[in-house]
């Protein structure tokens, strides 16, 4: 890899880990931050396709209030640097996504480290703002979202450091059975991420559009685009003849509002 | 009097929106979202204040704990500029008042939110970008970061103008319901698309053999009896496509026996053994982990 590669791997980086906090741009989740690294190391496709693949297992990682998800960021970073440096091609997707578990669970811990060092960076803020100085409140926010790209810059920069060849013994050191078992891994690992989404959203009025959803997904070959299309027009069918009916309305909000797996009604009834 | 009104520009109101993306810079476990909070204004109250003690006390104001969903913060801000500028301009807008709104609002909004933009905005657009990304599609990349940022943007600003023209009124807009049907039809459409998501995206293949039939003469292509050359594999392009089986002996695995009640059904199981284990509290890593243990054995056991 040349120095400029290493360089841009690493301004890469530092922009995943600012999002990993932020979770504005997006330059974080796998699909993004996989093609940058193949984009700036020359390896495009590659970085895509790993991306492609981690996206799916971390559709359902999010920051919900106390539940803490992996760290998409470290993963996609670390895990897309090992697959380049590798040099295994697309085979050594599967067994990069297992290193991507593992770095998305060393992530928590350095995310939990920042987060506490911005405890004490609001306490300089609390002095700044006594004094009325707007610049250096400024100043901190600024310093704040560069610790955080420093959390990922810097395990980049190491793996980085390591030379490719070491990289590449032990990736061909590891057997086929265990690869390509991490690949059929890999295949179901996706439905965790299912998993939690659901957990969040279920509730008793919206089990039917999830069996609609699957048997339409399994008898068709219809598109993604096209299921999602499907899934909005019913959604608003359903959403006006709840309003239209007259006895509709009123069962139908009781049935959505008074149930637990619908947090919004929950915190609204209770305001 | 009325020519000393000082009033915030769409300018100044842009720069506090731009600012609002840096929100969850200085999460902090002790009042969490408060210095991207007092960062975002900070435009607003320099422009709104211009004394020493005034710009403290407003800076100070804002400090305090505040948490919510990083997009949902833009009608909060909103808001608060039009209290902001009414008590700049001599209005009886105290401390209590502004407080009042944030925490009022920071809570139900959070509960929007993240079923709507975590949980079947990004799932969506990821899904639909990661199914072209895994052909090595560039586009999939693309085209989730271009839509995602578009709706963000569009969103936050839109947000942000609707608070600050609504003010302290918002509340009431709030409870009007309009934010719980968005939610609901939100959680529908989102569950019909993760269905279709779970069978087509969940891979399981069980490969053993379940049976072994050896087929009648005619059922098979006899391969010795093709003519060669082209002509031959013109033959056998035939026979296929009459129905003919390619080998003599047919054998059935485990997979297409399951596959012929509905495709995709073990993955559906996987998917609430999953709910269920998280339900137990059991921790998303941990499952993950268990995961691909379950499959490295599988295969070693000739299973998967």
């Amino acid at each position: 890899m040349s120095a400029i590669s290493m360089i841009l791997v690493v301004v890469v980086a530092f922009f995943a880990g600012m999002e990993g906090i932020l979770d504005e741009f997006e330059f974080h989740q796998p699909l993004v931050a996989c093609t940058l690294i193949g984009l700036v190391t020359g390896h495009l496709v590659l970085g895509v396709m790993l991306g492609g693949s981690l996206q799916m297992i971390a559709l359902g990682w999010a920051n919900i209030g106390a539940a803490v998800a992996p760290d998409a960021a470290l993963a996609s970073v670390g895990s897309a640097i090992i697959l380049i440096e590798g040099g295994q091609g697309t085979k050594g997707i599967g067994s990069a996504i297992a290193v991507a578990v593992t770095l998305a669970v060393a992530g928590l811990f350095l995310t939990m480290i920042v987060r506490t060092i911005t405890t004490f960076i609001v306490h300089i803020m609390d002095h700044a703002a006594e004094e009325g100085k707007s610049r250096i409140i400024d100043m901190w926010q600024v310093i704040s979202i560069c610790l955080q790209g420093l959390r990922i810059a810097i395990p980049a920069a190491l793996l980085l450091v390591i030379p490719s060849s070491e990289v590449r013994a032990v990736l061909n050191a590891m057997p086929s059975w265990l690869s390509d078992g991490m690949t059929i891994g890999g295949g179901m690992v996706v439905a965790v991420g299912y998993a939690m989404v659901i957990n969040m959203m279920a509730s008793r009025e919206v089990w039917p559009f999830f069996v609609i959803g699957f048997v339409i997904a399994s008898i068709t070959d219809l598109t993604l685009i096209a299921i999602g299309a499907l899934g909005v027009s019913l959604a608003l069918m359903y959403l006006a003849l709840d309003k239209g009916g007259s006895n509709g309305n009123s069962s139908g909000n009781s049935g959505g509002g008074n149930n637990t797996g619908d947090p919004l009604g929950d915190i609204l009834d209770a305001y | 009097m009325a020519k000393d009104k000082i009033t915030l520009t769409k300018g100044d109101r842009l720069h506090v929106a731009w600012r609002s993306t840096f929100i969850q810079g200085s999460w902090n476990y002790e009042r969490m979202q408060n210095g991207g909070w007092v960062y975002a204004l900070i435009p607003a109250l320099n422009k709104l204040y211009k004394t020493k003690e005034d710009r403290a006390a407003a800076y100070k104001r804002h400090l305090v704990f505040f948490n919510t969903h990083p997009y949902l913060a833009s009608p909060i801000i909103g808001v608060t500029l039009a209290l902001e500028e009414d008590r700049a301009n001599g209005a009886p807008v105290d401390d209590v008042a502004i407080q009042g709104v944030k925490v009022g609002m920071m809570g139900p909004l959070a509960g929007v939110g993240d079923p709507v933009f975590w949980y079947t905005v990004r799932p969506l657009l990821g899904a639909l970008g990661a199914t072209l990304a895994l052909s090595g599609n560039v586009l999939g990349p693309i085209l989730f970061w271009v839509l995602w940022n578009i709706i963000r943007w569009a969103f936050m600003w839109y947000t942000q103008e609707f608070g600050y023209r609504a003010g302290s009124r918002i509340t009431d807009d709030l409870s009007g319901g309009l934010l719980k049907t968005v939610t609901r039809g939100a959680s529908m459409m989102g569950m019909f698309v993760l269905a279709a998501l779970i069978e087509r995206w969940v891979s399981i293949k069980f490969t053993p053999v379940v049976s072994k039939v050896t087929l009648s003469k005619g059922a098979y292509i006899d391969w010795g009896k093709l003519p060669s050359g082209t002509k031959g594999i013109r033959e056998a392009l035939t026979e296929q496509a009459n129905g003919l089986s390619l080998t003599k002996i047919q054998t059935t695995t485990l997979q297409q026996n399951l596959d012929s009640l509905i495709p995709g059904l073990m993955a559906l199981l996987l998917t609430f053994a999953c709910m269920w284990l998280l339900k137990k509290k059991v921790s998303p890593i941990i499952i993950i982990l268990g995961i691909f243990v379950i499959g490295v054995g599988g295969h070693l056991l000739g299973l998967l």
